[in-house]
């Protein structure tokens, strides 16, 4: 009996240990696992998704909004897409969102992942679907290779814009080059873009020079140091600005002090 | 036929429900839609994996009523009737599991080596491991790793590299550990092993009857719920057991059936004897 003790302690001690390091071996490869396929900045998400942190706790990958597509535009990422496995997306390039009035695929979603608020406006104490309202990216023109930046007639993201004249209006500038033709520059408004796509899909260039971003990647931020004096509206922003000073080494002195510093300026 | 009738009986349902939202993404059927997550029932009622709900709970989602009504639903009925049915009646993983233990059985590995060790216990530390990482990274951890989603999703919408899981599922069933997925790692058995405990719908043995053969323990994949067997009658009570009834069919002597009332019978006793 006395010659089993502690060969009982080390047995117990040892699933102990075993238990813990491969708890902790598991745990590792997993969250490294799930961190690395969480993160697809370039994912375009369905009408109305949340935003993209919430929208990975709240979807449950059922695929119900895939199914309500008419036009077969969403697909659930499957393992090998480097997209988050299971949830759904769609890639404008290959088969835009037609914005269907009635958005057939936001209702449907069992778990609220996607909104019917985001989606919805009241029209006379009724809600009614607003697809203008749908905000899932902004299409953006690469400059260099689109051919109306080079004086090459060409409407074709313009008139297969939804929403055209307001998503996308035309500039109209003249050809110094030529000295006698326009330029028929589309530009991208952000407030009224939706991220359908279909200007991406109807792009003439080999591969598209205007192409949908998720909002994240294609808006850039003022912050609070930069108002439209002009603008009343803008200049409300500051309302919730918080003052704050940079404290370096540097401005630990006087300000004298800084212009008698002998050494170097950087 | 009297051999495999449960059998065939489960294969129908599994492949049935797969069919059933199959035909619901490619042919716009409006029966069963979506998949074994979350799905819709004659467009109306709402279904859900409790489990995944819980994970995205623990993840902070706020979610809205139907996946809860959905998770409540498949979880009373698991809960009071099913069991741990799910494990055998409707999850895809199990044909291939079955079909890698159909292999071992023919190939007599297990005749070689059973098993190396492994604690039947390590489902339920893969399930508390599934929540607290889901609340860590703010996603349902194991749904996105979950091989049984990959198959059920996979089927319906597109599979892409998802069949690696499967294989990687059958070969260490058929060449490292008998049962080692349905009956050793999976959380998701490993949740419905709890939430079934108290089911109504039970296997009962009759020890009268019974020869000793063995048998239902040869292809039983929770062996350990059939520690009765050839001692004492009754119901099985372990949470464990998936009611695949693979122990009726082979059974010759009839000791073995579903039942529900001495699982009632049972109770009564028990909390008598406690009382």
């Amino acid at each position: 009996m006395r010659k089993e003790l502690p060969n009982d302690r080390r047995k117990f001690i040892l699933s102990m240990a075993r238990g813990v390091g491969l708890s902790a071996m598991g745990a590792l490869v997993w969250s490294a696992y799930v961190d690395e396929v969480k993160a697809a900045p370039l994912i375009l998400r369905p009408p109305g998704a949340l935003d993209e942190p919430d929208f990975l706790k709240t979807c449950i990958k059922c695929g119900l909004c895939v199914e309500a597509c008419p036009y077969d535009t969403l697909m659930l990422a499957q393992p090998g897409d480097n997209n988050p496995i299971g949830t759904p997306f769609f890639v404008p390039r290959d088969i835009p969102c037609y914005m269907c009035d009635d958005i057939p695929c936001v209702p449907v979603c069992p778990t609220g992942a996607l909104v019917q608020d985001s989606v919805t406006t009241e029209v006379e104490d009724e809600l009614t679907w607003d697809i203008t309202k749908i905000d899932m990216g902004l299409a953006v023109v690469d400059v260099e290779s689109c051919i109306a930046f080079w004086g090459i007639q060409c409407d074709a993201c313009y008139r297969a814009c939804p929403l055209m004249d307001e998503a996308i209006t035309l500039q109209y500038d003249k050809n110094e080059r030529t000295g006698k033709h326009a330029f028929l520059k589309p530009i991208v408004h952000a407030d009224a873009c939706t991220g359908c796509g279909l200007c991406e899909r109807a792009c003439v260039t080999k591969k598209p020079a205007i192409y949908v971003l998720p909002n994240e990647v294609a808006l850039g931020e003022v912050g609070d140091h930069y108002i439209k004096g002009w603008d009343k509206a803008d200049e409300s922003r500051l309302k919730d600005a918080k003052g704050g000073t940079t404290v370096t080494e540097r401005s630990n002195r006087s300000a004298v002090d800084s212009l008698n510093d002998t050494g170097d300026l950087y | 036929m009297r051999k495999i009738r449960y059998l065939l009986m489960r294969r129908f349902t599994q492949i049935g429900i797969l069919v059933l939202y199959f035909g619901a993404n490619a042919y716009g059927w409006k029966i069963l839609q979506g998949n074994l997550s979350a799905s819709s029932l004659f467009e109306t009622v709402p279904l859900a994996d409790p489990f995944a709900l819980l994970q995205m709970l623990f993840a902070g989602a706020v979610l809205a009523t139907d996946v809860i009504v959905g998770a409540l639903i498949i979880a009373l009925f698991y809960a009071v009737i099913g069991g741990r049915a799910f494990c055998s009646w409707v999850c895809p993983i199990n044909m291939v599991t079955d079909l890698a233990n159909w292999l071992r059985r023919r190939l007599g590995i297990s005749d070689v080596q059973k098993r190396v060790y492994m604690s039947r216990n390590v489902r339920y530390w893969v399930m508390a491991m599934a929540l607290l990482l889901s609340t860590a990274m703010g996603l349902a951890a194991f749904e996105i790793i979950s091989p049984i989603a990959m198959a059920h999703r996979g089927l319906v919408f597109g599979m892409g590299f998802g069949i690696g899981a499967l294989v990687i599922i059958f070969l260490f069933d058929l060449f490292v550990h008998e049962n080692a997925w349905c009956g050793y790692v999976c959380p998701l058995g490993g949740f419905y092993s709890i939430l079934g405990k108290f089911s109504l719908f039970r296997v009962k043995h009759d020890a009268e009857a019974c020869t000793l053969c063995m048998k239902c323990k040869e292809v039983c994949p929770e062996k350990e719920v059939l520690f009765m067997i050839g001692k004492n009658s009754g119901s099985v009570l372990m949470g464990a057991c998936t009611n695949c009834a693979r122990c009726i069919e082979v059974c010759d002597d009839d000791a073995l059936d579903f039942s529900i009332r001495s699982q009632l019978e049972q109770t009564i006793e028990q909390t008598k004897e406690k009382a």
